[in-house]
C-alpha cells in the first residue's frame, strides 16, 4: 500500500523524518531459492540439497565441462570485452536454434525467424512475454499444471493474464492426456500455449510421440500459438535430435512456433546467462522486423546480453571437434542420472517400501516428482536434512552413490506411515 | 464454403490424414487467423500449408539513433571515415581497448580450476555487492557502516536504471520521473516500459553551451513532493555539463526540502576527472545528509567491460531494517526478467577491487584513459583556435567526461558526414573516446567547413 509523508515531515527541512520505504513489505521467498537457503544454513554433515536443477557429479561436485575448458581458454582475454559484434551475436543464434529446428532446416536457411540471444531461459521467456504484450495485448499465456513456477511470475510481471490447462495426473502419476486436449480445444482459437517439449518441468512426464502429433494436430485446428520452452535439451533421452522431436512434429505440421532456449543446464553455463529467443515468421523480413523489436525490448531492459556466455556457446557450437566433446558430455550427464535413478528406485524397492516406485525411472530429465506431501517433505528436511522444494520435487541431477542409500532410507522412513493410515483407511470402507 | 477435418475428434491420426486436413483447412475461408479481438491481422487467403504468422503485423522498429551512427559508419568505404558516435573507448590508434588489470583478473578466473559456474544468487555477487557500494559510497560511509545500504549486481547501467525503476513503479507512491533535458537516449524508454511517467527538467543552455540553473532550479522547485529526479552523477551525457560543487549542494537542498527522490546514474565514475572519488562527490553529498537515494552504477566504461554487463543497482534507505525489506523485493523484480545476473564480468570486477596491487594499477590505467580525453579535447580546441574557425569553443575544455556537445546543428552534422565521412550523432554530440592526434585536425576542418559553409 502507498503511504503519504506526515505532515511533521513536511514541516522540517531535514531529511530525518522521511521514510520512503516504510511501507514495503519483506517479499515472499522463492520456493526454489529459499530451499538453497535453507540447505545453507543447516549445519549437519548428512545434509543433501535436492532443491534446485543443477548437475553435481558422483562425488556431489559442481562440474565444468571440458568443452566449456577448452572454450574459454580460447577466449580469454580476446579483444571481444567490447560491445556484441554483431558477426558474433548472429552466428550463435544461427547454432542454437539449428539445435531446435534441425541442422539442416529450411527455416534456418531461408531465415524465416527472428532470433535473439537472451538471458537464459528465463529472459528468454521474459522477452517473449513482453512481445506478446506488445503485440496481442488482449491475449494471456495458458500454463501446464503443474510447471516451473517462475512462468507465473514472467507472464504476471509482464502483465499477460495466465490461465492453467491440465497436464499432471496425480493419481496416475502421468499425463492427464485427454484433459489437455480438452483443454486445448476449449481454449478460444488463436490462444498462446506455453509446451516443455521435453524433460517437464517438475513432473518428468513427457508426452509420447502420438500423443504429441495429436497435439500438434488440436493447436493447428484451433490456431494456437505454441511456445515451447526448452531448457533441457539432451537431459531427457541423451539425444539432443530425440529431444527436439515435439518440435520438429509441430514445425512439420506448419505451426509458426516461439522457442525459448536456454544453456544453463545442458552446457553447464547456469551462471553465465545464455539462452535464445526464436520466434517463426512467414519470410525473412518479417523476421527482421520481428527482432528488432525484439532488441527493443531488451535494450530497455539491460541493453544487450553479456558476451562471454554468448562467446562460449557460439565457440563450442561452431567447432564440430568441441560440438563432438559436448555431445558426449551431455549423455554421460545424463546416464549418471540415469543410474541414480536405477539405484533409488531399487533401494526402496529392497526396503519392501509398499508403494510402487516404478515413476523414479519413467518420468526423464533432471527431476523426480516424487508425490511426496508438504508435510513428508517437511519431515524430510526436519529430521534428515534432505531439502527439496515443497512441491516434492527431487533433482535426482544431486543424487550420488554417497548419497543414495541415506535417501532411500530416508523416503521410506516418511512414506511407510502414511500407506499404513491408508491401508487401515481402506480396511474400514471395505 | 467451409470445409471440415475429416476425423472424429479425439483420436490420433495419421501423418497423411493430419497433412491432408491441415490443407483442407488452409483452403476454407473460415477465419484461419483472427486472434481474440485482435483485428490487425487478416488470414492470407494464398497461404498453403503456413499460417499466416501471427505477428505479420509486427513493423520493423526504428534503429537505435546512437547504434545507427555505427551501422552508418560501417558501410562507408572512405579511408579517412571517423566514427565519433558511440561512447566507447577507443586508444590513440583507434582500437578498443582491454585494460591490463582486466585481462590480469580474467586470466586468474580461467587458471582457477575451483572456479564453477553455479547460479549466483538473485541479487548478484555479495562480493562484488560490496566493494560496489564502497567504490561509489566510499569506503568509510556511514550509510555502509549502518548497513542502511542494499546493493544488487544488475545488469550494466541499463539493467541497474531498469531494476530501480521496476521497483519504484511497485512500492513508490510517485510515479512520475524527471530527467534532465537533454539526456542519454534510451533513459526515456527505460522508465516508460518500468511504468514511470517521464517528465524533464531543463539543463542544457544552448547559448552558453552550459547549465542552465536557474532553469533546473525552477523545474525541480516546481516538481510535486515526493518526484523522482534522474542526476547524472558526473560527465553528463550528452553535454558534458556537469554542475559545480556548489551547484550542486543547492541542488541538493532544494531536492531535500521538495522531499524529492534522488535517482543516480553513474556510468562515468573515474573516467571524468580521472579521479574516483571526485566523480562521486554529488552522490556522496547527498548520502552525507543522511537522506534517502538511488544509486545505477555502470562498469562499462571504467573497467571497458561493455559488453560482459557489469552494473550495481544501490538503494539507501533509512534503516537497516528498510533496507532488507527493500532487498527482498528487488529479488521479487529479477527472478522473472532473468533469474539472477551473469558471473563472469562481475567476478573480474570483484577480483580487480579487493586486490590491492591490481586496484592501484586499474586506477592508473583509469586516469591514462581519462587524460587521454582531455588531452583531446584541448588538442581540438587548440586546432580550431588556429584555423580562426569563428565562435568560442572554449566549452570543449569546460565540459567533461567522453562527449562534447559541440554546439553544431543537424544541418552541419549531416554536411561533415557527407563531405568529411564524420560520423556523429545528430544532436552534435561526439565522443571524444573516438578521437586521435591524429584524426584531430580532420575533425577541426571539418567543424571549420561545416560553421562557415553550412548555417
Amino acid at each position: 500500500m502507498r503511504r503519504f509523508f506526515t505532515s511533521t515531515a513536511r514541516r522540517r527541512c531535514s531529511t530525518k523524518n522521511i521514510a520512503w520505504w516504510d511501507h514495503v513489505l519483506p517479499a515472499p521467498k522463492d520456493p526454489i531459492v529459499c530451499v538453497t537457503e535453507a540447505f545453507h544454513a543447516d549445519s549437519s554433515p548428512n545434509k543433501i540439497n535436492l532443491g534446485v536443477g543443477t548437475y553435481r557429479d558422483d562425488e556431489g561436485r559442481p562440474v565444468v565441462l571440458q568443452c566449456v575448458r577448452e572454450a574459454e581458454a580460447r577466449i580469454a582475454g580476446s579483444r571481444f570485452l567490447e560491445s556484441n559484434s554483431a558477426a558474433v551475436s548472429s552466428k550463435m543464434v544461427e547454432e542454437s536454434v539449428k539445435l531446435v529446428f534441425g541442422q539442416d532446416s529450411d527455416v534456418v536457411n531461408e531465415e524465416r525467424f527472428a532470433g535473439v540471444q537472451a538471458l537464459s531461459g528465463t529472459g528468454a521467456c521474459r522477452l517473449f512475454a513482453e512481445f506478446q504484450r506488445r503485440f496481442h495485448p488482449e491475449s494471456r499465456i495458458y500454463l501446464p499444471d503443474p510447471t516451473w513456477s517462475n512462468h507465473h511470475n514472467i507472464w504476471r510481471d509482464a502483465q499477460v493474464p495466465a490461465k492453467n490447462y491440465h497436464y499432471y495426473h496425480p493419481d496416475s502419476k502421468g499425463l492427464n492426456f485427454s484433459a489437455l486436449i480438452d483443454d486445448i480445444k476449449n481454449a478460444p482459437d488463436g490462444s498462446f500455449f506455453l509446451l516443455h517439449p521435453c524433460a517437464h518441468n517438475p513432473t518428468g512426464v513427457d508426452p509420447t510421440e502420438d500423443q504429441w502429433k495429436e497435439i500438434s494436430y488440436q493447436c493447428k485446428v484451433k490456431n494456437h500459438f505454441p511456445f515451447f520452452d526448452m531448457a533441457y535439451q539432451g537431459f531427457a533421452s541423451g539425444d539432443l535430435e530425440k529431444d527436439a522431436q515435439a518440435i520438429r512434429i509441430f514445425l512439420e505440421d506448419g505451426h509458426l512456433i516461439g522457442c525459448a532456449q536456454s544453456f544453463a543446464k545442458n552446457m553447464v553455463l547456469y551462471g553465465h546467462r545464455v539462452g535464445c529467443l526464436s520466434i517463426l515468421c512467414n519470410d525473412s523480413k518479417q523476421g527482421a522486423a520481428v527482432r528488432s523489436q525484439l532488441q527493443q525490448i531488451a535494450s530497455a531492459m539491460y541493453g544487450s546480453p553479456p558476451v562471454h556466455g554468448v562467446l562460449l556457446v557460439s565457440t563450442i557450437l561452431s567447432n564440430p571437434d568441441m560440438k563432438s566433446l559436448w555431445i558426449e558430455e551431455v549423455k554421460m550427464m545424463l546416464y549418471r542420472i540415469q543410474k541414480m535413478r536405477t539405484t533409488l528406485q531399487e533401494s526402496l524397492e529392497n526396503l519392501d517400501s509398499p508403494l510402487n516406485w516404478e515413476n523414479i525411472t519413467k518420468q526423464v530429465g533432471l527431476f523426480f516428482f516424487s508425490g511426496l506431501t508438504p508435510n513428508q517433505v517437511e519431515q524430510l528436511a526436519r529430521e534428515f536434512h534432505i531439502y527439496m522444494t515443497r512441491d516434492g520435487r527431487i533433482s535426482m541431477s544431486c543424487v550420488t552413490t554417497g548419497n543414495v542409500n541415506y535417501l532411500a532410507n530416508a523416503i521410506h522412513e516418511v512414506t511407510r506411515s502414511s500407506k499404513e493410515e491408508t491401508k487401515i483407511l481402506c480396511n474400514i470402507g471395505a | 464454403m467451409r470445409l471440415e477435418p475429416t476425423l472424429p475428434t479425439g483420436q490420433a491420426s495419421s501423418p497423411t490424414d493430419r497433412r491432408l486436413n491441415a490443407l483442407l483447412r488452409h483452403l476454407s475461408s473460415s477465419s484461419s487467423s483472427a486472434m481474440d479481438t485482435d483485428n490487425s491481422i487478416s488470414p492470407s487467403p494464398t497461404s498453403a500449408f503456413q499460417h499466416d504468422s501471427v505477428f505479420s503485423h509486427v513493423v520493423q522498429a526504428p534503429e537505435d539513433p546512437i547504434l545507427g551512427v555505427t551501422v552508418a559508419y560501417n558501410k562507408d568505404p572512405s579511408p579517412v571515415k571517423l566514427n565519433l558516435g558511440v561512447g566507447a573507448y577507443r586508444t590513440e590508434e583507434g582500437k578498443p581497448l582491454v585494460l591490463n588489470v582486466v585481462r590480469k583478473a580474467e586470466q586468474q578466473l580461467v587458471n582457477d580450476r575451483a572456479r564453477v559456474k553455479e547460479y549466483l544468487p538473485i541479487i548478484g555477487l555479495a562480493e562484488f555487492n560490496k566493494l560496489s557500494a564502497k567504490l561509489i559510497f566510499g569506503a568509510d560511509s556511514p550509510a555502509i557502516q549502518e548497513n542502511r545500504v542494499t546493493t544488487v549486481q544488475c545488469l550494466s547501467g541499463t539493467g541497474s536504471l531498469r531494476v530501480g525503476a521496476e521497483f519504484l513503479a511497485k512500492h513508490y507512491h510517485q510515479r512520475t520521473i524527471y530527467i534532465p533535458l537533454p539526456t542519454w537516449g534510451n533513459h526515456p524508454k527505460v522508465f516508460t516500459l518500468a511504468g514511470l511517467s517521464v517528465k524533464t527538467y531543463r539543463y542544457y543552455d544552448p547559448a552558453t553551451r552550459g547549465l542552465n540553473f536557474q532553469g533546473l532550479l525552477e523545474d525541480l522547485g516546481s516538481a510535486p513532493a515526493g518526484a523522482i529526479v534522474l542526476l547524472h552523477a558526473c560527465a553528463h551525457n550528452p553535454t558534458g555539463v556537469d554542475p559545480t560543487l556548489q551547484q550542486w549542494e543547492q541542488i541538493r537542498q532544494l531536492m531535500r526540502s521538495k522531499k524529492l527522490l534522488p535517482f543516480f546514474d553513474s556510468a562515468y565514475q573515474g573516467f571524468a576527472s580521472g579521479s574516483l572519488d571526485a566523480d562521486a562527490q554529488s552522490v556522496r553529498m547527498f548520502v552525507a545528509d543522511g537522506g534517502e537515494c538511488l544509486a545505477a552504477q555502470s562498469y562499462a566504461k571504467n573497467m571497458g567491460l561493455y559488453g560482459e554487463r557489469v552494473g550495481a543497482l544501490s538503494i539507501v534507505c533509512k534503516t537497516a531494517d528498510v533496507a532488507g525489506k527493500v532487498e527482498s523485493q528487488l529479488k521479487l523484480v529479477i527472478r522473472p526478467m532473468y533469474s539472477n545476473p551473469p558471473i563472469h564480468g562481475a567476478s573480474i570486477v570483484a577480483a580487480i577491487l579487493r586486490d590491492r596491487n591490481l586496484y592501484s594499477e586499474w586506477t592508473i590505467e583509469l586516469k591514462a584513459m581519462a587524460d587521454r580525453i582531455i588531452s583531446m579535447r584541448h588538442q581540438l580546441c587548440d586546432a580550431l583556435c588556429a584555423r580562426g574557425t569563428p565562435g568560442d569553443w572554449s566549452h570543449i575544455i569546460k565540459q567533461i567526461g567522453m562527449f562534447t556537445f559541440t554546439g553544431l546543428n543537424s544541418k552541419q552534422v549531416t554536411f561533415m558526414t557527407k563531405e568529411y565521412h564524420i560520423y556523429m550523432t545528430s544532436d552534435g554530440r561526439i565522443s571524444m573516446a573516438g578521437l586521435s592526434s591524429k584524426t584531430v585536425p580532420h575533425l577541426a576542418d571539418a567543424i571549420h567547413a561545416a560553421v562557415t559553409r553550412v548555417v
